[in-house]
């Protein structure tokens, strides 16, 4: 359910944005994203700093996040390197076939 | 929208003053508490990023730039979004074994940020709880600095497109330019467009992830 909300307001969002786009101003928008991120990271820096467990693990926290970044670059290289060896494949194909 | 030190500021600031100031009763000041125990009402801090997600949308819906390069591009060009996006949770859930005390799906979760790292923290603390989404901060920054100091490397061994695929959802902005530089201009373009689609997928495949 809270997925479905969270999606479903995104997608509102780009709908009337999308239907507005020649009366809204993108600058006036972009600052309103911009605050909202502000203080939702500062609140996220607040409960942080308030939180026991995490202020005593930030090394583990930290090797944690280097471990998944590991993970999740050398995948989508690994499939950036397959793609790109696909998408080579079928230029020749197609100079062949003129 | 992203990739800006500003906002690694304000995160840092928040941790600070709460751990230095707030937490040890070193200045007394009601009204910081007050407002400091308002922003962290679990209420208010998610019904606020359902704000942001709905300005969010707003800004890309009337972001004509945008629409355009979507629609002037060949299908085949989706293979490079679409490769990143299955290496990427590939990846990430192959890892989780190595990991200490986070699940396949919160990997997966923090994974699916893309390097677009404070609109995916955010979405993650607000569901997940402030520990989860300070690895997604962290983790994302790194997707992004990574990617910057090593693309010359990432090219020879992966490929021109491998800095793309590395870069994430920051392709299209913070590093662009270093890209272009080693995979060349004519991979600017394509660039831009992988950014673009992978910042569309970013809330709804990060919100995918916090949900199971």
């Amino acid at each position: 359910m809270g997925i479905l909300i969270i999606v479903g307001l995104f997608v509102l969002g780009i709908g009337l944005g999308y239907i507005l786009r020649k009366v809204i101003k993108e600058s006036v928008v972009a600052k309103v994203t911009t605050m909202i991120i502000y203080l939702l990271l500062f609140v996220l820096g607040i409960s942080v700093g308030g939180d026991e467990k995490v202020m005593n693990n930030l090394p583990t926290l930290g090797l944690n996040a280097l471990i998944i970044t590991a993970g999740a670059m050398l995948g989508s290289m690994i499939m950036a390197f397959l793609v790109y060896k696909l998408i080579q494949k079928l230029k020749r194909k197609r100079e062949y076939e003129g | 929208m992203k990739g800006s030190l500003t906002i690694v500021c304000v995160f840092f600031i928040g941790v600070l003053l709460q751990f230095w100031v707030f937490g040890t009763g070193l200045i007394e000041n009601e009204t910081v508490n007050i407002f400091a125990k308002f922003l962290q009402n679990e209420n208010l801090g998610y019904y606020t990023m359902l704000t942001l997600m709905f300005f969010v949308g707003v800004g890309m819906g009337c972001d004509t730039k945008a629409l355009d390069a979507l629609r002037h591009q060949s299908p085949i060009v989706m293979l490079v979004p679409i490769g990143t996006i299955v290496g990427t949770l590939l990846g990430s859930a192959l890892i989780t074994p190595l990991l200490n005390g986070v699940s396949l799906y919160d990997s997966l979760a923090v994974g699916s940020g893309f390097g677009y790292y404070s609109l995916s923290s955010i979405t993650i603390s607000q569901v997940k709880g402030a520990e989860l989404g300070t690895i997604a901060l962290v983790s994302n920054i790194m997707r992004e600095i990574l990617t910057l100091l090593l693309t010359p490397i990432f090219v020879k061994v992966f490929g021109k497109l491998a800095p793309i695929a590395a870069a994430g959802a920051t392709s299209m902005d913070t590093t662009l330019p270093i890209i272009s530089k080693f995979s060349g201009k004519e991979y600017a373009v394509l660039s831009i467009f992988h950014g673009i689609i992978l910042t569309i997928l970013v809330p709804i495949i990060v919100s995918f992830f916090v949900g199971l």
